[in-house]
């Protein structure tokens, strides 16, 4: 009996869970500072609300690599792995948006933090204050196309 | 797609028309009033500031007036201001107010008075509710606290750390005595704190006490004249008669609500007139003559100067622009266009002499856009979403309505690209067919009109690469432009041609390779001369970056050196191209998050609870998913637009016009044209 399946569900479970793990953590800082900022000034709510879910796109990230394994290796649909050389290749396919998405979305929650600061001070700044989340949030996005294009071309 | 010209204007006028020419600007509010300092013995410019505080003042009383008026007469309460836009009133009306200001202000007094009462009345209510849970403990004691003896007894009242029994008390407190006269009660026991009483004997006094303090008695802080249960329900009258005072108040507050338009009215008057004394604060006047200078675009300037000579014999002058001045910056663009104006303005507005790149950059953000969110249910719901609210609020405030037209247009993009990739709230047509229709599993319902980025990623990236290439090109486009436009050929070949040259070069000579093959899936063979061609405009591309991309530097081996560290520049090139990969990121996040949806939704089967348990999940999921989305596909357009194409060329700079008007928040004057 091969190990295949077991991998491959591994890396399945884990682009959801370690980048979900970054997206809460991220948007969770996030979402403390937007709640003292509201609390001086309720007006800013939409906007600080808009910054404090910037880091949650890792998780969906996640979620979107996971599915499309997923949907690859015989659970939602797709062929069953049967060796355990392909399923180490999802794996392996799953561990940049699972390790980046965790780490970056931690980052682009500090950014956010940042940022909903600036906007607290200067509101006029919501377009630029906006920005500097989404530049971390690049390398997520690099990421995602990584691991999308490895499990797409797997077997 | 340009900036507007502007033109500025010196009036010098008698000092009779002063009032008349201001209110005049004022209410035109297309000048943008900025009066250089002239140094001149008998020009001085009045102090205004203790008349502008005053107004600001009053507006804000006004300000706060009517939030009050929203708290305690919510009926008819003010709208989002941002949508519904301001409420149009007569020029009556505005006189009207002016006349009876003395009365609102009168008004606004009282509310605000009102309003302080109600605060103090629930300061006393929190106060007089601590007294009475500091008393709860002594509720047992039948005397007043305060009472401290009898005319043959002394009364100890106080507190010990430890609980203790009624017996320990007594024992404790008749240590090493004989024959004590000696009551002892125990009132009540908490963690940390045991209430006390003892009647004592005068002469045992000092001996019980040095007693209780060997256990630690302490005497309490608060001592009221009154028993403890008496001073309670005291304290209860008390809080009763400060919520009936907070209540009455309330309802006072209330009763002013119906004047709450006038209320509004005056805040924006006190405003303008705050406005109005700030720029008179500004202008330099000698005893008969005032002056003034300012900004106006160029087609309202011969309107402007006509009006004030003909109607207070006022001498215009068109001044010219000098190099120094701080000229403001005004956009024009056609309908389209002008609404991605707010982006661009919050990234910075360009200054004179620079090209306005909004024309193009609203046809790139709406593109992008689309290709993020790609889906045809999301962008008709998003259309049709932004024509309600554009209809239902035809005068909504101006940076909100464009702003929603341009989502409007993002909408229509986003249902544009969602049918080129066929995809309708994702799968939904497939999902409900197969699910609730029995149509087979392998037949596909809805067709993508292009193609399916699941199936194909590679292919759609390349797409992506494409398009950004032609967007970072545009971008390098204008700064060529603008270097012929300042006309400075010598940047124009060594900075921009250079570039196209050698970008262009590389990439057709990669699309040829076995590289670029295994990418696309698809061998592409040149014709021979355009390998060479292609060959040749990047080494003469790179040649020329090399060479001359350090012009100013003199000696040649530090410029040979800083030209190759240009040309390792591609490398950020690189890094750009490869940003627009988001497109395609985006695009599938939305895509196979739909679909997801649809498969939860269609899990119940093909029975009544499966068709109610589709429609829950479809609603829910998919307004949580176009919320995401939108928000990732607005945000990543922002970036794409501010890093990736501003970084080729733009550094905004451009300071915004700030026309002297009318600073009204609530209302908008109807008046007969002017002009």
């Amino acid at each position: 009996m091969s190990l295949g399946m077991v991998f491959a569900l591994t890396g399945a479970v884990l682009s959801t869970a370690m980048a979900g793990i970054g997206s809460a953590w991220g948007v969770g800082r996030a979402g403390q500072a937007a709640a003292g900022v509201v609390a001086e000034d309720p007006d800013s709510f939409a906007r600080v609300l808009l910054l404090q879910l910037l880091p949650g796109t890792q998780g969906i990230y996640g979620l979107l690599v996971t599915f499309i394994t997923l949907s690859r290796i015989g659970i939602l649909g797709g062929t069953p792995v049967t060796d355990t050389h392909t399923g180490l290749l999802y794996l392996l396919a799953c561990l940049p948006i699972a390790v980046v998405g965790l780490v970056s979305a931690y980052h682009q929650g500090m950014c956010s933090v940042a940022s909903i600061g600036l906007v607290a001070k200067k509101p006029d700044q919501f377009g630029r204050a906006m920005i500097f989340p989404a530049m971390v949030e690049t390398y997520a996005i690099l990421a995602l196309l990584i691991s999308i294009l490895c499990i797409t071309n797997i077997g | 797609m340009a900036i507007v010209r502007m033109q500025k204007l010196g009036i010098a006028a008698n000092k009779k028309h002063r009032k008349a020419i201001l209110e005049t600007l004022q209410g035109l509010g297309a000048m943008e009033i900025f009066t250089d300092q002239i140094d001149e013995e008998d020009l001085r410019v009045m102090d205004t500031m203790s008349q502008r505080t005053q107004f600001q003042k009053e507006a804000e009383a006004f300000d706060k007036v009517l939030k009050l008026l929203d708290r305690y007469a919510p009926k008819a309460k003010t709208k989002s201001l941002n949508l519904t836009g301001r409420e149009i009133i007569t020029s009556e009306q505005f006189r009207d107010a002016e006349t009876h200001r003395e009365e609102y202000i009168n008004d606004a007094k009282a509310i605000l008075k009102g309003d302080k009462q109600i605060s103090e009345c629930e300061g006393y209510i929190v106060k007089d509710q601590n007294t009475i849970a500091s008393l709860e403990p002594w509720m047992k004691l039948d005397i007043p606290m305060n009472l401290t003896e009898t005319k043959k007894t002394e009364i100890l009242l106080g507190t010990l750390p430890d609980p203790i029994t009624e017996e320990m008390l007594y024992a404790a407190a008749t240590r090493d005595m004989e024959s004590p006269a000696v009551m002892t009660q125990v009132l009540s026991s908490e963690s940390g704190q045991t209430c006390i009483a003892a009647l004592v004997h005068k002469k045992d006094a000092a001996k019980v006490e040095e007693n209780l303090r060997l256990i630690g008695f302490a005497k309490p802080a608060m001592l009221v004249s009154r028993t403890p249960a008496e001073e309670k329900s005291r304290l209860e009258r008390d809080m009763a008669e400060q919520k009936k005072i907070i209540e009455d108040t309330k309802e006072t507050i209330a009763s002013y609500g119906d004047r709450r338009e006038y209320y509004k009215i005056s805040a924006d008057y006190f405003r303008t007139r705050a406005e109005k004394y700030r720029i008179l604060g500004t202008i330099p006047q000698s005893e008969h003559v005032f002056f003034l200078e300012g900004w106006v675009t160029c087609d309202m300037s011969d309107r402007i100067s006509r009006l004030l000579t003909e109607q207070f014999g006022a001498y215009v002058e068109k001044e010219e622009t000098k190099e120094t001045d701080d000229e403001p910056t005004v956009l024009h663009n056609n309908s389209f266009s002008s609404n991605a104006e707010g982006i661009l303005a919050s990234y910075g507005l360009p200054r004179h002499g620079k090209v306005d790149p909004t024309f193009l950059m609203s046809i790139f953000y709406v593109f992008f856009f689309g290709m993020m969110l790609s889906d045809g249910g999301y962008g008709i719901v998003m259309a049709v979403g932004c024509a309600i609210l554009i209809k239902k609020f035809p005068r909504m405030e101006e940076g909100m309505s464009k702003m929603i037209h341009l989502f409007f247009w993002c909408g229509i993009s986003t249902a544009f690209w969602g049918f080129m990739y066929g995809g309708f709230f994702g799968d939904a047509i497939d999902t409900i067919a197969h699910t609730f229709f029995g149509v087979p599993e392998d037949q596909k319902v809805l067709k993508a009109l292009w193609f399916e980025p699941v199936n194909e990623p590679m292919r759609l990236l390349l797409w992506c690469l494409l398009f950004g290439n032609i967007h970072l090109l545009t971008g390098l486009g204008i700064k060529g432009y603008q270097c012929l436009k300042d006309k400075d050929t010598e940047a124009f070949i060594c900075d921009v041609l250079s570039w196209y040259l050698f970008v262009v070069g590389l990439i057709l000579v990669i699309i040829p390779t076995d590289l670029f093959a295994g990418i696309a899936g698809a061998k592409v063979i040149f014709p021979g001369w355009l390998v060479v061609l292609s060959r040749a405009m990047a080494i003469v591309g790179a040649v020329i970056i090399l060479l001359f991309g350090e012009r100013g530097k003199k000696n040649w081996a530090l410029r040979i050196a800083m030209g190759a560290y240009d040309l390792y520049g591609i490398t950020s090139w690189l890094s750009d191209a490869l940003s627009y990969s988001r497109l395609l990121a985006l695009g599938l996040a939305t895509g196979v998050i739909a679909s997801v949806i649809n498969l939860i939704a269609s899990m119940g089967g093909r029975s009544v609870v499966g068709v109610i348990m589709f429609i829950i999940v479809f609603i829910l999921g998919h307004t949580l998913n176009i919320a995401i989305n939108a928000l990732g596909a607005y945000v990543h357009t922002n970036r794409l637009q501010y890093v990736e194409f501003f970084g080729k060329f733009y550094d905004g700079g451009g300071r915004a016009f700030v026309p002297f008007k009318q600073a009204n928040r609530y209302i908008q004057v109807k008046e007969e044209e002017r002009l």
